[in-house]
């Protein structure tokens, strides 16, 4: 099977809508298809990886936890917009740590989110085949 | 070229899938292969037979069955955002224990990886939504 570079956009809030969690839904069974996969997030998309979410009060389902599946699933490319941590008064301590194992270094574990600038991220998006913006 | 079809909104509310059917129907025309039409979030809705729109309105739903069975396009509703939105073909509606089923001729449902496999296929996936 070919492989192609697949990004996900994430531009929703985790919550409101749920194109948070059915993006997600997606980045899973695609992670089973070995393909490149990345994940960025931008605009209000930066608040589904803030950490200890807890919607209990709303009673919808707490996904947030699954992104830390991610590492498991060879999914390690996680960007996030600078600007729009900045612009929300968040910075990359307020988000949670997602990690993955790299088995060319003797497993070990690394940051799989990066914060980058508006500028980085439009490169990254050059570089896809197929993007899903959710 | 090979354009794969994402639609990520119901009918009606968004114009989405009136985007993505003329977007479809002009490709098909012009002599472009589609590889699928990938329907997911509240998109599953544009696959329902029960859609009863005025009489002076376009027909969202029924247009999609009309073209897909005149050019054999693979229709496909994502199982998981159809189960929950009560989207069922008779066997979903018969496993569920549901008494009665609703997907559109032409139609079918199926899992996500139907949309990664479209991604991969098409030579353009083309996302119509918000």
């Amino acid at each position: 099977m070919a492989t192609k570079k697949f990004l996900y956009v994430n531009r929703k809030p985790p919550h409101g809508t749920i194109y948070a969690l059915e993006s997600l839904e997606v980045v899973l069974i695609g992670a089973a298809f070995e393909q490149d996969v990345t994940l960025a997030f931008i605009d209000d998309g930066v608040y589904q990886l803030l950490k200890n979410q807890d919607s209990s009060a709303i009673g919808t389902k707490n996904f947030a936890p699954t992104f830390r599946a991610l590492g498991d699933y060879d999914v390690n490319k996680i960007y996030v917009e600078r600007e729009s941590l900045e612009m929300r008064g968040l910075g990359k301590e307020d988000l949670m740590p997602l990690t993955w194992e790299d088995e060319d270094d003797d497993w070990a574990e690394k940051d799989s989110i990066h914060i980058v600038s508006s500028t980085e991220l439009a490169e990254i998006i050059e570089q896809q085949d197929v993007l899903l913006n959710f | 070229m090979k354009f794969s079809i994402l639609i990520n909104e119901g009918p009606y509310t968004h114009q989405a899938s009136d985007s993505a059917y003329h977007f479809t129907e002009a490709a098909l025309r012009a002599g472009h292969e589609i590889v699928r039409v990938f329907f997911y979030h509240d998109g599953v809705y544009n696959g329902t037979r029960l859609s009863v729109p005025p009489q002076d309105d376009r027909n969202v739903c029924e247009r999609w069955s009309a073209l897909g069975q005149e050019h054999s396009l693979e229709l496909i509703l994502c199982v998981a955002a159809a189960q929950r939105r009560g989207l069922l073909d008779e066997g979903e509606a018969r496993r569920a224990g549901k008494d009665s089923n609703n997907i559109a001729p032409g139609f079918e449902i199926s899992g996500l990886g139907q949309l990664i496999d479209a991604g991969i296929q098409a030579d353009r996936l083309v996302l119509f939504g918000d």
